[in-house]
């Protein structure tokens, strides 16, 4: 039996749910399977999974929450030596806010719009009656400078429009700290950050954690991320317990192999092509911004893409990389500069090109559902820019679907499935397929990984890189991640704030000297090793104390 | 200046600028209906010389965009003509009606609005569940019930079986307000079973509709009840769809009694309206249009407003 410093203890842990698929009957779908797991106090737990591998709800389960139709129907679920998956309303409302508490992974979606910070942050110590509101604004204000949030005695008294995502993500940190809660449940708090913003929000979770001695539960699927929090981890995989064990034994010596899949993605190696006499894309001078804008979004842009190669953009969001996309296929016409293509100027609006020029230049988006009609079968996505370019009909389309179908390995029996039928990844090998039927010298490839599982995003990752060799496109690969940068590119360019920082063939881009940006933004990427956080924040800070 | 006044004005002149254009069509209907004011006075069998001395008379030898903007420039100050019928002021016709609509119109909206919002966050409390259906169900019904029909079955359990309340609603200025709210009860009781169920249902939909959010959940974690939650953290998010469905059953109050005001013979301005229009008195037709569309522009008008001003990205820029 548990002894007194355990806090959480969950035993053969059972979650289902129903699931509505299209055209069947609603059915019950097993989302944790017999999961256990023992969190003594003030320890940190990482829960490390794929999408679907159960962890946020295992998380939930802490709060003996269930999102939408989920039920938790069997095993154990004790906090603080209480059972708490059969307990009534009451009793959950008084422990939900008040002994476990919830960081979520879009703080911006969790905070109500309409309310000031500093009362959404005192909300649950002052519904709980833990204090006075005075004490709880002063612990509020302790929380926002142990944050590292700006202005620590006025940042409550803003909206959460009115602050940063990154702050509003410690804020949601101070909101979940504030009524001294024995457990923390961390939810993905910094998937939706840009690195340069996650690295700070980690080293803010992980001083308060230290400072606070609250046990956590801390989910992500980025394992770089969870090796320096956390104190040991647990890997999640279709709802049920791979492995589980320390921080060091799970990076260093992992028993699995879906764990060692886990640390060793990303580890695709690319030759380098060295850039021709020619460039087959050529952007010069791209200056451009959004209607009656005062600022530019893009100012004096120039990079070049060679013909069967791979120009990665990589920066933060707002850094102008999907606006250079935008430019470079008319839908955003530039206000100064040029994009020339085959060395013939293109026309800046989409309206003025013609279908040939059209057709050489093809997308893929960040999200694969939205960017396909969810009524329209796979091979009518895949048919209709033949039809439109080729205008290939009948038996002829057909098997140009089917041996491009076979290009991005999908095989017989996807053509005649909607794409609410399809998984994340045979989504995007669609619309890879798509862009592919224009057969294109160029294809523009939003964050196209971005939204998908580590693993799913190495498959979509080495089929891109093994098309460029069949067919010889070139990618202008929009990204905010380095490591699939390293992975894919020939050339990088990164943008900042709206112009390019530094620009080159991938080895002179990532070989130091550095400019200062560039610095920043590659070492912030989690590395997958003890201590890394701790290493990189102690040299910003000795930096700064230099400068 | 602050964004929010900014826009705040621009609806402001816009919403000026739609009563201007609802002026324009209403001089106009009027206009191009058969035979004219002087022809409406004197009868089909006047001379030619009759009429022509008689529209010399009214004014109406002049060109039809003068007249617009004589009539325009008096309705302004108040002044609306004489009626054809009776010869009287319409303005001082019209004021006494207008408020004795008002009076209906504030008592029935007094009951319905809070009712209704109640209701609706209460439906959201117990969704789906036997609370929520009976509301619905209910509010349906009477919705579903032609008004006429309504007020005759009111009239018959609550005036006839019961005797509270008299059948015909019959104001005027010597009674107290105790009186008045007692001889309007029936009717602002039909007109609350009409308006009823249209804002019952869009608070419910408006709430629910912000209740997937995200922040809903983050509340649901903090441990609040659930009343707590919907009244503090979803209300606040859903107040501009309520106004605005608050303000159009509103405007129906005002503009849309005209069958009840009828049933109950209530001295109101649907009753005068439907009493002019019968007599082809057409300076009194178009005084009633010009109220009801500046009612009706000026409620919108506020709805319009009132969403600007609970959205908080406005009201606190950047």
């Amino acid at each position: 039996m548990a002894d007194s410093d355990t806090l959480l203890e969950i035993r053969n842990l059972r979650i289902e749910a129903t699931v509505y698929a299209p055209g069947e009957k609603p059915k019950n779908a097993l989302i944790v399977d017999d999961v256990s797991l023992s969190l003594e106090r003030g320890k940190v737990m990482g829960l490390i999974g794929e999408s679907g591998a159960g962890k946020s709800t295992i998380g939930l389960a802490a709060l003996a929450y269930g999102r939408g139709g989920i039920r938790l129907t069997g095993g154990e679920i004790r906090l603080n030596g209480r059972e708490i998956r059969t307990a009534g309303p009451g009793t959950l409302r008084s422990l939900r806010g008040r002994e476990v508490t919830y960081v979520a992974q879009s703080a911006a979606a969790a905070f109500n719009p309409s309310k000031r910070i500093m009362q959404q942050v005192i909300e649950a110590t002052l519904h709980h009656n833990l204090c006075s509101q005075s004490e709880a604004e002063a612990r509020a204000v302790e929380l926002f400078r142990t944050l590292s949030l700006p202005d620590p005695e006025t940042f409550g008294k803003r909206y959460p429009h009115q602050v940063s995502g990154g702050q509003l993500q410690r804020a949601m940190t101070a909101m979940a700290l504030c009524p001294h809660p024995d457990l923390v449940i961390f939810d993905e708090p910094t998937t939706a950050l840009d690195v340069t913003t996650q690295i700070d929000v980690l080293g803010a979770i992980k001083a308060a954690i230290h400072e606070t001695g609250v046990a956590a539960l801390y989910i992500t699927h980025d394992l770089a991320v969870v090796a320096q929090v956390s104190d040991e981890i647990m890997v999640l995989r279709h709802g049920k317990m791979v492995e589980h064990g320390t921080v060091q034994q799970i990076i260093e010596a992992p028993r699995e192999d879906y764990t060692r899949a886990l640390i060793s993605v990303r580890a695709i190696e690319h030759e380098e092509k060295k850039p021709t006499a020619e460039p087959l894309l050529r952007a010069d001078n791209v200056t451009a911004r959004y209607g009656a804008m005062a600022v530019d979004v893009l100012s004096n842009v120039s990079v070049d893409l060679f013909a069967g190669q791979t120009l990665a953009l990589v920066g933060e969001s707002g850094s102008g990389k999907s606006t250079m996309a935008r430019v470079i296929t008319g839908l955003l016409p530039p206000r100064g500069g040029d994009i020339t293509f085959e060395g013939k100027p293109l026309p800046p609006a989409l309206k003025n090109r013609s279908r040939e020029e059209l057709r050489q230049v093809q997308m893929i988006y960040q999200m694969a559902d939205v960017a396909m009609n969810p009524r329209q079968t796979v091979q009518t996505i895949i048919g209709r820019p033949l039809e439109f370019y080729f205008n290939l009909r009948g038996r002829k389309r057909n098997e140009r679907i089917q041996e491009l179908l076979d290009a991005i390995e999908l095989g017989k029996g996807f053509a005649d499935r909607y794409p609410a039928e399809l998984s994340g990844g045979q989504k995007q090998r669609v619309c890879i397929a798509r862009a592919l039927a224009a057969n294109p010298k160029v294809i523009i490839c939003d964050e196209v990984t971005s939204a998908l599982d580590p693993l799913v995003a190495d498959g979509i990752l080495k089929l891109l890189l093994d098309l460029q060799k069949r067919e010889g496109v070139a990618y202008l690969f929009i990204t905010h991640d380095i490591a699939t940068v390293r992975a894919i590119a020939d050339s990088i360019a990164v943008m900042y704030q709206g112009r390019v920082q530094r620009y080159g063939t991938k080895s002179e881009v990532l070989s130091p000297p550095f400019d200062a940006y560039t610095e920043l933004l590659l070492s912030s990427v989690p590395e997958m090793k003890l201590g890394w956080l701790e290493q990189v924040l102690a040299t910003r800070r000795m930096e700064s104390a230099g400068n | 200046m602050h964004p929010v006044l900014t826009l705040v004005i621009q609806r402001l002149a816009l919403g000026l600028l739609l009563l201007l254009a609802a002026s324009v069509l209403i001089f106009v209907g009027t206009e191009i209906l058969p035979g004219d004011v002087a022809q409406a006075v004197l009868g089909q069998g006047a001379t030619e010389q009759a009429l022509a001395n008689m529209r010399a008379q009214m004014g109406l030898d002049q060109p039809a965009y003068i007249r617009y903007f004589q009539w325009l420039a008096g309705a302004i100050q108040g002044d609306f003509g004489v009626a054809l019928s009776n010869r009287q002021d319409i303005a001082s016709s019209i004021s006494r009606r207008l408020g004795n609509t008002l009076f209906l119109a504030s008592v029935a909206a007094a009951i319905s609005v809070p009712l209704a919002i109640f209701l609706g966050l209460l439906a959201v409390r117990y969704r789906d569940r036997w609370p929520d259906k009976l509301i619905s169900g209910i509010t349906l019904t009477s919705i579903s019930l032609p008004e006429f029909l309504l007020g005759y079955i009111m009239m018959y359990i609550f005036a006839v079986q019961l005797g509270w309340f008299p059948s015909v609603s019959n104001i005027n200025a010597g009674m107290s307000f105790g009186q008045k709210l007692n001889a309007v009860a029936l009717p602002a009781l039909v007109l609350t079973l009409v308006v009823l169920a249209h804002m019952m249902r869009m608070t419910r939909a408006a709430i629910l509709n912000v209740m997937q959010s995200a922040y809903i959940e983050t509340a649901e974690l903090k441990g609040l009840r659930r009343l707590t939650i919907i009244a503090r953290h979803a209300m606040p998010n859903s107040i501009a769809p309520i106004v605005n469905v608050v303000m159009i059953n509103l405007a129906y109050l005002v503009v849309g009694v005209v069958v009840i005001e009828v049933v109950f013979v209530y001295p109101g301005m649907g009753q005068y309206l439907v009493d002019h229009v019968s007599k082809r008195d057409v300076p009194v037709v178009q005084a009633c249009g010009l109220i009801f569309a500046s009612v009706y522009i000026g409620l919108n008008l506020v709805a319009d407003i009132v969403s600007i001003l609970s959205n908080p990205r406005l009201r606190h820029p950047k």
